[in-house]
């Protein structure tokens, strides 16, 4: 045991660092499984095959486990998402001030519903159980900027200068 | 020599405080953050120094309560609040300072949204910069720990909160000063306190703008309790969708350990608490206390049967207190003030009072604090201004996917834990949307039933499976599919889930499709068709 080396990242990407500097920050404890899958999916956007096994071997977890959490909570994706990421509050406040109108605006302009992609990797669509900022509904996040009070029309216009950009 | 500690960390400010004379409060809450707030903020702050004002400072607070209305500017001490403020306005609202007001912008607060709150949770929310430790001991922050650590005996604290009558403000409502009693006197090595801030329900954002408003409050009331059960190490479990809330706490608690406030001999005391915090990933169920100590571990966060209950057996086995964010932010003021005056606000059941995030069909949407045992229809109409657009009010939503629609006939209710519960609804975490006359009722059933069948964790059969065909039966009655067998069917179905599920989310499923079935069964049976006669097999 006094040997023991942690497992080398898969590959030489500087981005690893951050994943291994979250990893030592709870001493490689496989109570920190949900917190590392944070780290990689922040730094990498998703959670790959390659990564969830190099997560589960350095933090001597079994692999199963890793893939059920990983797959248990919304937060995580397998897959790689677009360019853009557009966020759509489903909360209540939103759902009643006219997100399903939003979702089919958007669904007519760029062809895809809720946790899809556009075919040419440019738009992600994805649903939030409440943004927490039930005040200004309906709210859509927009690669990170939260914008309030949309109408079908502001939001088409919107994704469309950030994906035209 | 903990109060002088406090002192001399509070001086720095109070100097600084001496030679400003005016202040500028902009709400750098998420809501109005996302309205443009950090960039009024700047502009404030570079066209100050342009002018060389040194007596007039520009400062981001919390939450002041009406959301909508953001980025919101308050000038201080003249207290005129400004709505819906752009950068263009800036050079204005300067001028206006000490002089006549700006009007083009301005809004009374002499109304019954503003004089009808009585602010315990949120009072320091409008008034100190969320980001500077220094600010929150200039409000008196810390004192309840210092008094706690100095002069008070770990029984005497717990009797304290016991005296106050206060109440778990997460839902269930579940007495919190026995709650401390009881893992106080639990055995085993090591303790832990666990805030669960992982607030779930949509439509409530009460503990995102306390987190974002004030996280040093919370904090001091996790290390008032972990003096009073004898804990050392606490968890902050927070959404991972609350980014700002999350680095506000980061900070907070950073701040804290590098001014001896929190950590190791916490004050030059003898009592250590360490805080980390634990990021949620987007599962409501986690919401539930068992669950949400499984994601603590690194597990999928699926609840157990309980007992036992966290309070003996919780983290890794140890004895846990687990409380919500407003639950820990009312401890430093009960401290303060005394249990007594605490119990003095509320119903003879639900003491203090009670953080509501309004918001739907109403004319102030935001955030709002009012006494236990005020009526709905004050909350609706008298501080939320009614339902705007000459709509009619047809029914208040309360504690979301667990609770149940009031509808008018109901609105005097005075608003407490038992009388929510006998409504059918529940008082939840304290999210309130109202829904006009064009709110489809069966639709909205629907909509929660859609949520917690997603959410549904899939560990016990009820849930599970109950979620799913409440949710199709739902669907089969807006398409007119449905018939009178169907509906009986779904009463079957409600009953059944509500009593055989393991835990609160199975448990309280149903409530919504039950409220709407109470309340507006008259919907539900004009969308009903005749059932269809039996037709004969087709012979060969």
């Amino acid at each position: 045991m006094l040997d023991y080396k942690h497992p080398e990242p898969p590959q030489q990407d500087k981005r690893w660092k951050m994943v291994r500097a979250e990893m030592r920050r709870h001493g490689y404890s496989p109570h920190a499984l949900i917190q590392v899958l944070h780290a990689v999916q922040s730094a990498f956007g998703y959670l790959d095959n390659e990564s969830l096994r190099y997560v589960a071997q350095a933090l001597r977890v079994p692999l199963s486990r890793v893939y059920g959490v990983a797959t248990f909570y919304h937060y995580f994706t397998l897959k790689p998402l677009g360019e853009h990421l557009c966020v759509v509050c489903t909360g209540t406040a939103c759902y009643i001030k006219g997100v399903p109108q939003l979702l089919t605006a958007m669904k007519d302009e760029f062809g895809i519903g809720l946790e899809e992609t556009t075919a040419n990797r440019k738009l992600s669509v994805t649903s939030a159980r409440c943004v927490g900022a039930c005040g200004l509904a309906p709210v859509v996040v927009v690669d990170n900027e939260a914008h309030g009070n949309l109408t079908p029309d502001d939001l088409v216009s919107r994704l469309k200068e950030v994906t035209e950009k | 020599m903990i109060h002088e500690m406090l002192e001399e960390l509070g001086s720095g400010i109070a100097k600084e405080r001496e030679k400003t004379k005016h202040e500028i409060r902009v709400c750098t809450a998420a809501g109005c953050m996302s309205n443009g707030a950090d960039k009024v903020l700047g502009a404030f702050q570079s066209e100050l120094k342009e002018r060389k004002q040194t007596a007039c400072k520009a400062k981001g607070v919390g939450c002041m309560g009406p959301c909508a209305g953001g980025p919101v500017v308050v000038t201080h001490p003249d207290n005129r609040m400004h709505h819906k403020v752009e950068v263009s306005d800036v050079p204005a609202i300067i001028d206006s300072i000490g002089a006549a007001a700006y009007t083009a912008r301005q809004v009374s607060t002499d109304t019954p949204f503003y004089k009808r709150q009585q602010k315990i949770v949120l009072e320091n929310c409008s008034s100190l910069d969320p980001e500077r430790l220094e600010d929150y001991i200039a409000h008196d922050g810390y004192q309840g720990l210092a008094h706690v650590l100095s002069e008070m005996s770990s029984s005497e604290v717990i009797q304290e909160i016991m005296a106050s009558g206060l109440r778990g403000r997460g839902g269930a409502g579940y007495p919190t000063g026995l709650k401390w009693s009881t893992v106080a006197k639990a055995g085993g090595r090591k303790k832990y306190v666990v805030c669960n801030a992982d607030e779930g329900d949509p439509g409530a954002f009460m503990d995102r703008s306390v987190l974002e408003s004030d996280p040093h409050r919370v904090i001091e009331g996790m290390a008032i309790a972990a003096v009073a059960v004898g804990a050392e190490e606490g968890y902050l479990y927070v959404r991972a969708e609350y980014p700002l809330a999350i680095s506000r706490l980061h900070k907070a608690i950073r701040q804290a350990e590098r001014a001896g406030v929190l950590g190791k001999r916490m004050l030059g005391s003898t009592h250590d608490f360490h805080v980390q915090i634990r990021l949620g990933a987007g599962a409501f169920v986690c919401g539930e206390e068992t669950a949400l100590l499984a994601s603590i571990e690194g597990k999928a966060g699926k609840p157990r049967p309980r007992p036992p209950y966290p309070a003996e057996s919780g983290l890794w086995g140890y004895s846990t207190l687990i409380n919500n964010v407003e639950t820990f932010a009312s401890i430093p003021a009960i401290i303060k003030n005394g249990g007594d005056w605490y119990a003095s606000i509320g119903t003879e059941s639900s003491k203090g009072t009670k953080v509501f995030a309004l918001a739907g069909s109403v004319t102030n949407t935001g955030l709002i604090e009012v006494p236990m045992g005020i009526s709905l229809r004050e909350i609706v109409f008298d501080i939320g201004g009614g339902v705007p657009d000459g709509r009619s009010f047809k029914a208040v939503q309360t504690g979301g996917p667990s609770g149940g629609c009031i509808p008018a006939e109901h609105l005097d209710t005075p608003v407490d834990f038992e009388n929510l519960a006998k409504l059918g609804s529940i008082m939840g975490s304290g999210g309130m949307i109202v829904m006009d006359d064009t709110a489809n009722m069966i639709d909205v059933a629907r909509y929660f039933m859609e949520f917690s069948m997603t959410e549904s964790c899939g560990k016990c059969v009820p849930c599970r499976v109950g979620t799913v065909h409440m949710y199709n039966l739902l669907g089969d009655i807006l398409d007119g599919k449905a018939t009178a067998k169907d509906l009986a069917l779904l009463e079957e179905l409600c009953d059944v889930t509500r009593t055989a599920s393991l835990c609160g989310l199975g448990q309280s499923a149903p409530n919504p499709v039950v409220s709407t079935l109470q309340y507006f069964r008259s919907e539900y049976d004009a969308l009903l068709v005749e059932e269809a006669p039996a037709v004969p097999a087709a012979k060969e």
